[in-house]
Order: structure tokens, then C-alpha cells, then sequence
């Protein structure tokens, strides 16, 4: 059994990354680093043509850049032991803040989603993205896998509390973001297929109900839309049409940086938020969405690959979550703004402007690297 | 050992299980993001040209961009109809943060009215967002003044300029050149609105109105690329606006005046025609309007104190006014006497002072008969009698033509049919036949019926143009062309077109136009009054209208019917004799008789014969 150890260990230290001293002590891995870097530059790119070019806006993006590579590089840092042994508590704290928010929170349009504390404001749900993978894989990986029916349904659980909560604010995006954070960790540890497929089916069971008695107006509308945006035009419509016509418009070459009239002339709504996408997609074309695509696939293959070298199955869970709920991010924005999925506020992952969802996103990275650049098992074991 | 071994064995389990979930998670992702970057490939390669198209959509409006309208010049270049600039008080209503207070402050200082505030909120749901909307047009010098000091008080509020039509000569031209008014809803067909898009104004009435598509021009078209609050941001092309053409009349503003002055307050109307091309030279219908009321919308009140008025001050009676031509008929009946060979020069008729039919007891009088208790003389040739006007010879004479070949004679004279002229509306008189008869009253002709015709009375109308027609043919012997107010269109003359065409002998002429020239010359002529100092030859034929039967025993006295039964004055005219210019009609609507006439067809004759003489 040793030779398998032997080979885990070959392969690490044949991983590049590992190879570099400097990078090694400061737990970065490139493969992931490079994408990163790369994206935020493009971000940055696109950013300044959809902000109209706006300095306060690019400044204050910047610095949310260097904080959030700062976040990324501390928590990258961290021992896989201190991850496990915090994560109840970082779950306990969360939930905490999110009961607080349903009873203290402030909010703006109709949502309650902030938690105010004098000096700053935060969203919980926001930590919600990272804890609820680090307390769920930190559950599973207690005992043997594949779990058990008993601690499936406390998984369960602690997937359908924190949602529902964010869910009430209303949040319905990073309410599906959290929920698949979690489930994505309990698909790691092995449920078994026919468990996965019965939920699936209850999921479509329950959509009427959900219609009926779930989900706002605003929300159905948004559903609504999504399968006839021309009955609505100048209503909620008008994001889907502007967000199409914007991408189509695009072609192969785009049509130049900072020449797309539909982001520039202010038709397109949320152009530097969560529909920055359609941006890019207009000045830089065809060609410019696919290689926003290289990155991000590059990102979720070594994303992959950090969760297959994992050396334990706790870092395995955890990895497997952080980059399933990266990539279900990515998917809806990418789905809502070319208008395949109803609008729900999510960003586009590293070149929305915004500080917070990248934030919490670094997070979920810097752990991805804890894990990629943790010392070999064999060492340790021997 | 056999702890750690089992460990190992669970580790390398749940490697072997996670790994597996990897490989189907990986394939997933593979799936995801080929089939999301298709979604993005149809959108921007397949699809590509359909956004393209609605980006463009999206991004640049058509705007038409309104021609100027073309000006209309008399003969010599007077100004009658042309564009100034107005000046129009206009709020942008994003841009004012009370728009309630501003209103009610703004009506305070130029005393609006409930209508404008109303007209306003109407405008504004037609205007795109943050565009300036019209509140008050065509704003005085003092109250641009009011407004200049008050700017800093209204935000958002801005003056624009705009060319509006304007008509110098006012009522003096209201009903020929006539003038423009904001397009309603039924003044453009369907087909034709794309002409007008962005044009506000149509011709309603007079030449504005006939020549529409003259004046109007052909619109320009401006792309310009607005943002999505609709503001302009820059013009991508611009196709300019063809500009209306201009029209030059053969019509004299100071011969207009002339008549005008000369008609002073009578109901009336006066047409004056260039014999040698049929260019109408005057056309004044009194009263009239002042055409600058109706350019951006009369007001109600204006507007009935016009309509209701029982002057018909809108009633254009150059063309629209129906009168029995009444004695002016004469001379022309007299040519067909003779071209028929029912009379000649020589033909004596006595003249007891009235006229009977053989087996009829009815005596048809002669006007001459109230006045003298007799006949004009005893017997009356051709010349005297259309000179002193004889009625009782002109029965004799309409009884030997008969009503067909009297109501073929004055077709020929272009009686009961309409000119042609350039204005729209023009009515076509009567002309009276047995035929005619027949068909719109429903009984058959008799005799006496057709003595009446034979001095212009009876179903017979006719319309001061017709007349004025009618006697440029007599000038012409026998030629005269369609009237016409337009001489050029943007310098391109407008040739003449015949219309009437009456062969006659030049002897029979010269009979009938001695009788006209002594009734202005001979003492007993019926125009005589305007002979004194004449330095040219005319040649007239007065007229007197009955407006009101008079009964076989009564007498017409003017002091017991009212104003509006009185009977109506005409005169024709054409100078000089030997060389026709001119050919005048006069009518004096109510005037008594042809001596209200003459004297403003004198003042007309005495201006054109000074200044236009060649």
C-alpha cells in the first residue's frame, strides 16, 4: 500500500508549482494564479469601458483587487487541520449573522440582505458561500464515505437552513449559490446516484408549489420573461432583449474597446455589474468571449485537479465544493445575460465590479491553493 | 498496524470514490461550457446580422428634417405670405424639479390660460423624454424681455425658434394666398403622411392650400444617434431638405389695394384680369380675415365671430359669391344677336317702357320706367340700348334667340361653368336652360322665363370672376385664357391656357363695344358718372342685381327694404379699348346698383393705365 503513497507523492513534487521554492513557501499555485491574474486584467479592460470610463470606479475596483489577492494569499496560508478544526464555528457564526439579518438587517429595493455594524456593512450570505462547503465537507468527512442516510440528512439539513434564509431576504441568486455549495460537497462524498436522481425529481415536483407560494411576483416575472422577453419590452423584459442584442451584435471581432453603442449609449442596464459579459461580448466579439472562456476553464481544470491530488477526503469535499460552486456562478451568469436563465443577480466572477462576491470568491481560492500546496501525506505519515 | 492498514484501505476507497465523482463532475463542466459558448456563437455569429440590425434600431432614430417653406411674391416681389422667425417658450419637463409651482408661476407672468396648461400636458405625452415642450407660441418682444430677466427663476426652461408663416398684406390677401394651420387629422391621407413627417403646417385655404405641394418642398432626413434616455448625441447623416418653391403671382398688391380702399365698407367682391394672358391681376373679397390668425390656431372665439357672422366674412366672393349677373349679360347677348342674325346694327325695338308676350297680359317692365314713368325712347338700336342698358330691347331680343341658342351664347361666354383658376372651391354660377329646367326643377320652360335671362336675372348666377372672365373675352374678341394667380413657380413661368374661344365678325365687335364705350362716354350711359377726366378709353357695362321679387304692381324702394335686400351693384370693364389690357368685374354686394361700381373699377383702371401702361 505504500506505493500508493509513493505515487502521490511522485506527482506532487512533479507539479511545477511545487517545484518553484518561493511559490511553495507562499503556498501559491500557479496554475490557478495565472488564470486569476489574467482574468482581473481583463476585467479591468472591460471595466473601464462599461463604467463610462469612470475613475472612481476603476479606483475603487483596483483596491478591491488588492484586497481581495491579499485574501486570497492569507487564507491560502492556512493549515488544512485550522480549516477543519474552524469550520462549525465559521458555519454557526454564519447562520448566526443570518438569523440577525432577518431580524436587524437593512436593505435597499424591497430586500433586506445587509447587516449593519456601525462601521461597516456586510452581507452573511456572503460568508455563507465559503462556510457552508468547509462545515458540510468537515461533516461528511467525520466518518467513512460514502455517508450514511443519518448524516446525509444532517448535511441536508445544514444545506436547507441557511438557504431558505437567504432565500427569505429575498436573495434568490446566492441562495442557489450557498444550496449548491453544499449539495455539490454531499455529490463528493458519494450520495448514491439513485438518492441524486430522487432529488432531482422532487426538485421538478416541487416547482408549482415553489410558483405558488415561494417565490415574489418580481421573481416569477423575471422566469416570465426569460421565455418571452418581447411581452414586456420596457419592463423586465428590457435586460434580456439589450443583453442579446448587445452580445449579437458583437460578431467575430466586436465592435473595439469602448465602441459598443449599446453598452456606451446606456442601453444596456447593470453593463459593469452582472451584465458586464454582454459588454465584452459587444466590443471584443466572438473572440474575446472565448478567450474569457480559456480562462475560466482553465481556472475550473485546475480547480479539478487540486480536488483529485487532495490528500485527504476532507479537502477533497472541500475542494470539490469550492470549485463546483465557482463554476455554478459562472454558469448562471453566463446563462442569464445571454438570456438561456432567468435574471437572478449574480456577478460574473472576477470582472464584475464589486467587492464583496470577490471577496468571499478569494476565499474560496486561497483555500483551493491551502489545499494544492499542502505538505504530501507521505511525509507527514512517515 | 491493522488500524493504520484500515485507514489506509478507507482512504484509498473514498480516493477511488471521490475520483470517480470528479471524472463525472469534469465531463459535466465540459458539457456546461461547450453548450453555454455555442449559446454564445449563435448569438454573435449565427444571429449576428439580426442584432446588428436591432443595434442599429436601438442607436440611431430618423428624424425628417421640415423644408422651408416657399414665399409667395406678387408681380413685383412684394412679400405676400413668407417665413419669420417665433419665438416659442418651451419647458423640458425632466429638467425642472416643480413642474405644478413653475407652471403656476410662469401663468402668472405671461397670463396663460387654463387651454395653454392644457394644451401643454397634451403636447408633453406626444414628445420624446427630455425634449423641450411647447408652452406658449409666438411670444411678443415684451414678453421675451419678461422672460429674459426672469430666466434664473425657471429651470429648465428654454425659448425656441422656429420659422412661422407670416402674411404682411393681412386681410388684404386673406382669401386668395389664404394661409397655412397645424395639420389636423383629416387634412392628409394616409399615403401622404410620411410626406409630412415633421412638418407642421398644411395649406388650408387660397393659393396655400391649391399649391400644397408646391410650397411645401420635399423633407430632409437626419440619422442621428440618440442614448437610451433618447437624447441626441450626434448627427450620422443628413440628407438636406429640399426647399418649397416660389410662387410669383401676376397679381398687383398696390391694384389690391386700390380696390380695397375703393370698395371701402361695402360687401363686394373685385376681380381684375390681364386680357392678354388671363394672370389675375386682383381679387379682393370684402370683408375678409386676417390670415395670421389661423397660422397656429385660431381661437374658438375668433373663430365663430367669423363663421357666425352674416357679413361671411369667410366666404370668398370672387369665386364663391353667386349673384344674377343681371345687366352684364347685355353686351354679350347683344354680339350673339348678331352672330345669329337676329338683329343687326341697324334693328330698331320700341320702348313704351315695357315689354309683353302675345297672349300674355304680364308687362315686363324696364327699369327705366320707376324712374321716368317712361321708356328710354321711342325706338332703341343695339348700341343705345346696351349703353343706357334697355331692358325692354334685350326682352325683344331674348324672345327672337329663344332660351337655347341665349343659353349656348352665354356658355360661350363661360356663364355657369367654372373658370379653372388656381383656388380651390370655386363655385360654377347657373346658367339656366330648358334642359336645365327640366332636370333640377323638375317643370317645363316658358316664354317668359326667357325674357328675364335676356337681362341677366331669373335662375341665372353667376361669380365675379366668371364676369370678369366673360368680359376679357368681349375685350379679346372672343379670347380669353383660364385666370390664373400664378405667374412662375421658382422662376419657371406658367404658361397660359385658352379657355374661351368666340368667333364673330369685327364689325359686330366694334357695335357692341361702342355701346360699352358709351356707357362710359355718352351722356346718357349708364357709367357715365366715372367720366370725368378719363385720359383713356374703357369700355363697361353696369349691372343691377334684384335680390328680391318685386311684385307685378310694386315698386323697388330702397328706404323700406333692408340692407341686405337691396339690390346688388355690378360693373365690367376693359381698358383700353384699342388695345385691351385689363378686364375688370366689380360687385358691390347690396349697393343699390351699378353706380357703387363703377367708381372702384375707375380707381383700379386709372392706377393700372399710369403705372403699367406698354
Amino acid at each position: 500500500m505504500s506505493h500508493d503513497f509513493e505515487r502521490v507523492s511522485q506527482v506532487s513534487s512533479r507539479d511545477l508549482g511545487s517545484r518553484i521554492a518561493f511559490l511553495r513557501l507562499l503556498h501559491i499555485d500557479l496554475w490557478l494564479f495565472i488564470p486569476l491574474v489574467l482574468l482581473s486584467m481583463a476585467g479591468l479592460v472591460v471595466l473601464y469601458s462599461a463604467s463610462g470610463q469612470s475613475e472612481p470606479m476603476m479606483t475603487a475596483q483596483i483596491r478591491n483587487l488588492f484586497v481581495a489577492f491579499a485574501v486570497l494569499l492569507t487564507t491560502a496560508q492556512l493549515r488544512m487541520e485550522t480549516l477543519k478544526l474552524i469550520s462549525p464555528y465559521v458555519f454557526a457564526l454564519g447562520l448566526l449573522l443570518l438569523v440577525g439579518v432577518a431580524f436587524f438587517g437593512v436593505g435597499a429595493k424591497g430586500a433586506q440582505r445587509w447587516l449593519s455594524l456601525g462601521f461597516i456593512r456586510f452581507q452573511p450570505s456572503e460568508i455563507m458561500k465559503v462556510a457552508m462547503p468547509l462545515a458540510v465537507a468537515w461533516w461528511l468527512s467525520k466518518k467513512a464515505l460514502p455517508p450514511t442516510a443519518k448524516s446525509m440528512l444532517v448535511a441536508a439539513m445544514m444545506v436547507a437552513l441557511p438557504s431558505f434564509l437567504i432565500l427569505r431576504q429575498p436573495d434568490l441568486g446566492t441562495s442557489l449559490l450557498v444550496a449548491s455549495s453544499g449539495l455539490a460537497v454531499i455529490y463528493m462524498a458519494g450520495i448514491q446516484w439513485r438518492y441524486i436522481l430522487s432529488l432531482i425529481l422532487v426538485a421538478l415536483l416541487s416547482i408549482w408549489p415553489a410558483w405558488v407560494f415561494v417565490l415574489k411576483d418580481y421573481q416569477k416575472q423575471r422566469v416570465l420573461t426569460l421565455f418571452n422577453p418581447e411581452s414586456d419590452r420596457l419592463g423586465a423584459g428590457w435586460n434580456i432583449i439589450q443583453s442579446k442584442t448587445a452580445i449579437g451584435s458583437g460578431g467575430w471581432e466586436g465592435l473595439g474597446w469602448m465602441q459598443g453603442s449599446q453598452a456606451q449609449l446606456d442601453f444596456l442596464p447593470e453593463g459593469h455589474t452582472d451584465f458586464i459579459i454582454a459588454v465584452l461580448a459587444e466590443e471584443f466579439g466572438f473572440r474575446g468571449v472565448s478567450l474569457l472562456f480559456i480562462f475560466y476553464a482553465a481556472i475550473l481544470f485546475r480547480g479539478l485537479i487540486i480536488c483529485w491530488h487532495a490528500q485527504s477526503s476532507f479537502a477533497r469535499l472541500l475542494a470539490g465544493g469550492l470549485i463546483t460552486t465557482f463554476f455554478f456562478g459562472l454558469v448562471v451568469n453566463l446563462g442569464m445575460v445571454s438570456g438561456l436563465l432567468p435574471v437572478v443577480g449574480v456577478p460574473l466572477p472576477m470582472v464584475s465590479y464589486g467587492g464583496t462576491a470577490m471577496v468571499s470568491m478569494m476565499v474560496a481560492f486561497g483555500m483551493l491553493m491551502a489545499i494544492s500546496t499542502e505538505k504530501p501525506v507521505t511525509r507527514a505519515m512517515r | 498496524m491493522a488500524r493504520q492498514l484500515n485507514q489506509m484501505q478507507d482512504w484509498a476507497r473514498e480516493t477511488r470514490l471521490t475520483h470517480a465523482r470528479i471524472v463525472v463532475l469534469a465531463m459535466l463542466m465540459l458539457l456546461v461550457m461547450v453548450g453555454l459558448l455555442y449559446r454564445y456563437f449563435y448569438l454573435q455569429i449565427i444571429q449576428n446580422e439580426t442584432f446588428r440590425a436591432q443595434s442599429d434600431r436601438n442607436r440611431i432614430a430618423v428624424r425628417a428634417v421640415a423644408p422651408t417653406r416657399g414665399v409667395i411674391v406678387d408681380r413685383e416681389g412684394r412679400l405676400l405670405a413668407e417665413n419669420l422667425p417665433s419665438f416659442t417658450l418651451a419647458l423640458t419637463p425632466e429638467r425642472v424639479s416643480n413642474l405644478d409651482e413653475t407652471l403656476a408661476e410662469l401663468r402668472e407672468l405671461l397670463k396663460l390660460t387654463e387651454d395653454d396648461i392644457a394644451l401643454f400636458s397634451e403636447t408633453r405625452r406626444r414628445t420624446r423624454p427630455l425634449s423641450p415642450v411647447p408652452l406658449k407660441y409666438r411670444l411678443s418682444e415684451s414678453e421675451r424681455a419678461l422672460l429674459a430677466v426672469n430666466k434664473h427663476r425657471f429651470e429648465g426652461m428654454s425659448i425656441l425658434t422656429e420659422l412661422t408663416r407670416h402674411y404682411p398684406e393681412g386681410a388684404l390677401l386673406g382669401h386668395t394666398v389664404g394661409y397655412v394651420g397645424r395639420i389636423g387629422k383629416d387634412d392628409i391621407a394616409a399615403a401622404d403622411t410620411e410626406q409630412y413627417r415633421g412638418i407642421t403646417h398644411i395649406g388650408k385655404v387660397g393659393l396655400e392650400a391649391y399649391y400644397e405641394t408646391v410650397l411645401r418642398g420635399e423633407l430632409g432626413v437626419s440619422q442621428i444617434e440618440t442614448n437610451a434616455r433618447g437624447v441626441d448625441l450626434r448627427v450620422v447623416d443628413r440628407i438636406e431638405p429640399t426647399p418649397g418653391a416660389q410662387l410669383r403671382l401676376h397679381l398687383d398688391a398696390e391694384l389690391q389695394r386700390i380696390a380695397a380702399e375703393a370698395l371701402g365698407d361695402m360687401r363686394g367682391a373685385v376681380v381684375a384680369i390681364d386680357t392678354r394672358s388671363g394672370g389675375v391681376l386682383a381679387a379682393y373679397s370684402n370683408p375678409g380675415y386676417d390670415p395670421n390668425k389661423f397660422v397656429n390656431g385660431i381661437s374658438f372665439g375668433d373663430y365663430a365671430l367669423l363663421r357666425d357672422s352674416r357679413d361671411a366674412p369667410l366666404l370668398n366672393r370672387v369665386i364663391q359669391g353667386q349673384y344674377p349677373p343681371a345687366s352684364t349679360v347685355k353686351p354679350m347677348l347683344g354680339l350673339a344677336g348678331l352672330n345669329r342674325g337676329v338683329i343687326d346694327a341697324e334693328t330698331l325695338i320700341a320702348d313704351p317702357g315695357y315689354y309683353t308676350l302675345r297672349g300674355d297680359k304680364r308687362r315686363y317692365r324696364d327699369w327705366i320706367l320707376r324712374i321716368r314713368g317712361t321708356g328710354h325712347a321711342d325706338f332703341m338700336n343695339l348700341r343705345d340700348s346696351i349703353a343706357q342698358s334697355c331692358d325692354v330691347y334685350f326682352y325683344e331680343l331674348a324672345n327672337r334667340l329663344g332660351i337655347d341658342a341665349l343659353s349656348e351664347s352665354l356658355y360661350d361666354f363661360g356663364i355657369g361653368s367654372p373658370t379653372g383658376i388656381d383656388l380651390p372651391s370655386e363655385k360654377r354660377g347657373i346658367l339656366p336652360s330648358a334642359e336645365w329646367k327640366r332636370e333640377t326643377i323638375g317643370s317645363s320652360w316658358y316664354g317668359g322665363e326667357t325674357l328675364i335671362v335676356g337681362i341677366g336675372q331669373g335662375y341665372m348666377l353667376a361669380t365675379p370672376l366668371q364676369l370678369a372672365v366673360a368680359t376679357s373675352a368681349l375685350a379679346m374678341r372672343g379670347t380669353a385664357y383660364k385666370p390664373h394667380l400664378v405667374a412662375s413657380i421658382a422662376g419657371e413661368a406658367v404658361i397660359p391656357e385658352p379657355l374661351l374661344s368666340i368667333s364673330a365678325p369685327t364689325e359686330y365687335w366694334d357695335e357692341v363695344f361702342a355701346g360699352m364705350v358709351d356707357t362710359v362716354f355718352a351722356p346718357r350711359g349708364t357709367a357715365a358718372g366715372m367720366r370725368r377726366g378719363l385720359e383713356y378709353t374703357v369700355a363697361g357695362k353696369t349691372g343691377t342685381a334684384q335680390v328680391v321679387g318685386i311684385a307685378q304692381d310694386a315698386t323697388y324702394d330702397e328706404e323700406s327694404l333692408s340692407e341686405y335686400q337691396r339690390n346688388h351693384g355690378w360693373f365690367i370693364a376693359f381698358a383700353p379699348v384699342e388695345s385691351p389690357q385689363i378686364a375688370i368685374a366689380v360687385l358691390t354686394e347690396n349697393g343699390g346698383g351699378g353706380s357703387t361700381a363703377y367708381p372702384v373699377a375707375r380707381s383700379m383702371l386709372d392706377y393700372w393705365m399710369t403705372h403699367h401702361e406698354s
